[in-house]
């Protein structure tokens, strides 16, 4: 049985901000359908009380002091932006 | 004899001696670039110009105080996802193909003010996902040992240069085997230090509870001395560890007399080839001779670290690259009609499928409904592993296996295949997950294809690890063999 679905690639795509064409989203479905159904093994692990690891090292909140620096120059910030007028980012329109 | 088949401290020693000049090696480098980089395609960038400008600047403080470090006039090679100032750094995407750093990496700034020279940037997976050096946006790398097969990745590039005598050290990043598989592939040296002990800052972010910077060389005393200079806690970087840096290199001492190693079964057992099980045993062989002992023991859960890896680590790559949106900077799509048409465009266009897949792959595991099922349950099982290995360190100093299941495969063979390619990194995922330092040492041949010996250690215990690596490096002939190109 199918895991996945060419709408739930569709829907994640969207998700990800990521377009496909059709030939490309009938690949995606089959690979992450694989993938999917690989990682689902894992089911066989009874994880029941088992915390979760989400980092490895025993780290609390690692604090500084507030302590105010310059800023980057904004010539520097601009080097890598693709499209900029006026020392601003420019972008297409966002309210239609 | 060329010069880079001294060792590190020998050629510091030629230096200081004035019988060579930070020129000399920097040129040697650079011939050898024109020579076989045709045939290896290591380097994205060739930094010949600046090279060879701070060559003469380093002769010219030949006799001042800085010329004493142990790195000082030494040509790198550095993988393409780490931030060189300046110098153009693509992560192999076509995401970053004109992308100019502004600042650099915390191990560049280390390296630097070693006295270091940067002589290029090294190709990779794109992003560093992948295990083969081909899903870079640029060309594909060719494994010095036999060009018609893949030298590893993600630091496909970083490995190949070193065994082809391209540049004598390099860095390269580890988030599942990065540095090791390539380069048990090309038969040099790689070290994974634990997560935390090297600085992040300035590494382009893949999975950041995995990723770590470490350095690739031709014998184990290199790549103690170079771990040494970029290794400590970086303000920049808050998952780095405030714990001392002790001194690597007075610990190869080559004693490993009562050493006691733990061979995990399931890193012998199925889908391990033959050959590289033999190595193995003949490797144990050689530490016992020197008065090592080795028992059998069991890492229950590491067969689950494929998958619990490529959920979290897809997961935290879909929310690191979220980043690349063709806004400040990175390709950016030609005439879209709007701002969520820049993205979609700018990101479709910018990224190449295997980046995509587990950006998909992460998305889908973190989206409402499936989280508890995927993400969470992978991290549960991250815990398992992990304390596999704690009960393992009770009572062993080191765990050894092989660092892949096989020797190298051919270009082509898996790259269509994710499944396959994601699972033969099974045997160096569960040191990422449990955050433990990892090396790989040449350890035999295969068809003429190296083979690398694994040798895995406690939380910051870098020490014994090299001290094992070296013992037994001193003890075989296998690094001092170099690809016919």
């Amino acid at each position: 049985m199918s895991r996945i679905s060419k709408e739930d690639v569709k829907r994640v795509a969207d998700l990800s901000r990521l377009t496909f064409e059709e030939e490309e989203i009938e690949k995606f479905t089959t690979q992450l359908d694989e993938i999917i159904r690989f990682a689902e093994q894992l089911n066989e692990v009874d994880t029941t009380n088992v915390e979760p690891t989400s980092h490895v090292l025993n780290m609390k909140n690692v604090m500084r002091e507030d302590v105010s620096e310059p800023g980057t120059p904004r010539e520097e910030l601009l080097k890598n932006v693709p499209d900029h007028k006026d020392g601003q980012i420019r972008v297409p329109s966002i309210i239609e | 004899m060329g010069l880079f088949d001294h060792k590190l401290k020998d050629l510091q020693e030629l230096l200081r001696k004035k019988e060579i000049t930070v020129s000399d090696l920097v040129d040697e480098s650079l011939k050898r670039i024109h020579e076989v980089e045709d045939k290896v395609k290591a380097f994205i960038t060739v930094d010949e110009e600046n090279a060879r400008a701070k060559a003469k600047e380093l002769d010219a403080k030949l006799s001042t105080e800085e010329a004493n470090n142990i790195l000082f006039g030494m040509p790198i090679g550095i993988k393409d996802n780490i931030i060189t100032k300046d110098v153009r750094t693509t992560c192999a995407s076509r995401m970053l193909e004109n992308f100019d750093p502004i600042y650099d990496a915390t191990v560049m700034n280390k390296l630097h003010n070693a006295g270091a020279v940067m002589i290029g940037k090294l190709n990779m997976d794109e992003f560093a996902m992948g295990g083969s050096t081909e899903t870079s946006y640029f060309h594909k790398t060719y494994n010095p040992w036999n060009l018609e097969y893949v030298p590893g990745g993600s630091s496909g590039g970083s490995a190949a240069a070193v065994a082809a005598g391209e540049v004598p050290f390099s860095l390269g990043s580890d988030t599942g085997g990065s540095i090791r598989q390539p380069a048990g592939y090309c038969g040099v040296v790689g070290m994974k230090p634990t997560y935390g002990r090297v600085s992040r800052y300035g590494l382009v972010a893949f999975a950041s509870s995995l990723d770590q910077i470490g350095p690739i060389t031709r014998n184990v005393e290199d790549n103690a001395y170079i771990l040494q200079t970029i290794a400590g806690v970086d303000p920049n970087d808050a998952t780095s560890a405030d714990v001392p840096v002790p001194n690597y290199v007075e610990q190869l001492t080559g004693d490993v007399k009562g050493l006691k190693i733990a061979v995990p079964k399931e890193y012998l057992g199925e889908g391990v080839h033959e050959s590289v099980r033999n190595a193995v045993l003949e490797a144990l062989k050689v530490l016992e001779g020197l008065g090592a002992t080795w028992e059998e023991v069991s890492l229950p859960n590491s067969k689950y670290g494929v998958s619990a890896y490529y959920i979290l680590s897809s997961s935290e790559a879909s929310a690191n690259l979220a980043r690349f949106d063709g806004i400040r900077y990175g390709y950016r799509a030609k005439d879209a009609k709007n701002l969520m048409e820049l993205y979609k465009k700018s990101r479709s266009e910018g990224f190449g499928d295997e980046v995509k897949r587990r950006i998909m792959i992460g998305t889908f595991a973190l989206s409402s409904g499936y989280y508890d099922a995927y993400y969470k349950k992978a991290q549960q099982i991250r815990t398992l592993i992990k304390q596999d290995f704690e009960k393992v360190f009770e009572n062993y100093d080191v765990v050894i296996g092989p660092t892949n299941p096989t020797t190298a495969f051919k270009i082509g063979e898996k790259i269509d295949d994710p499944v396959t390619m994601y699972v033969n990194d099974l045997l160096t995922i569960p040191v990422n997950l449990a955050g433990l330092p990892g090396i790989s040492v040449p350890c035999g041949f295969n068809n003429g294809l190296p083979i690398g010996l694994q040798i895995i250690g406690k939380h910051f215990d870098e020490g014994t690890v090299y001290r094992v690596a070296h013992a037994f490096e001193q003890a075989t002939d296998f690094h001092k063999q170099k690809p016919q190109l």
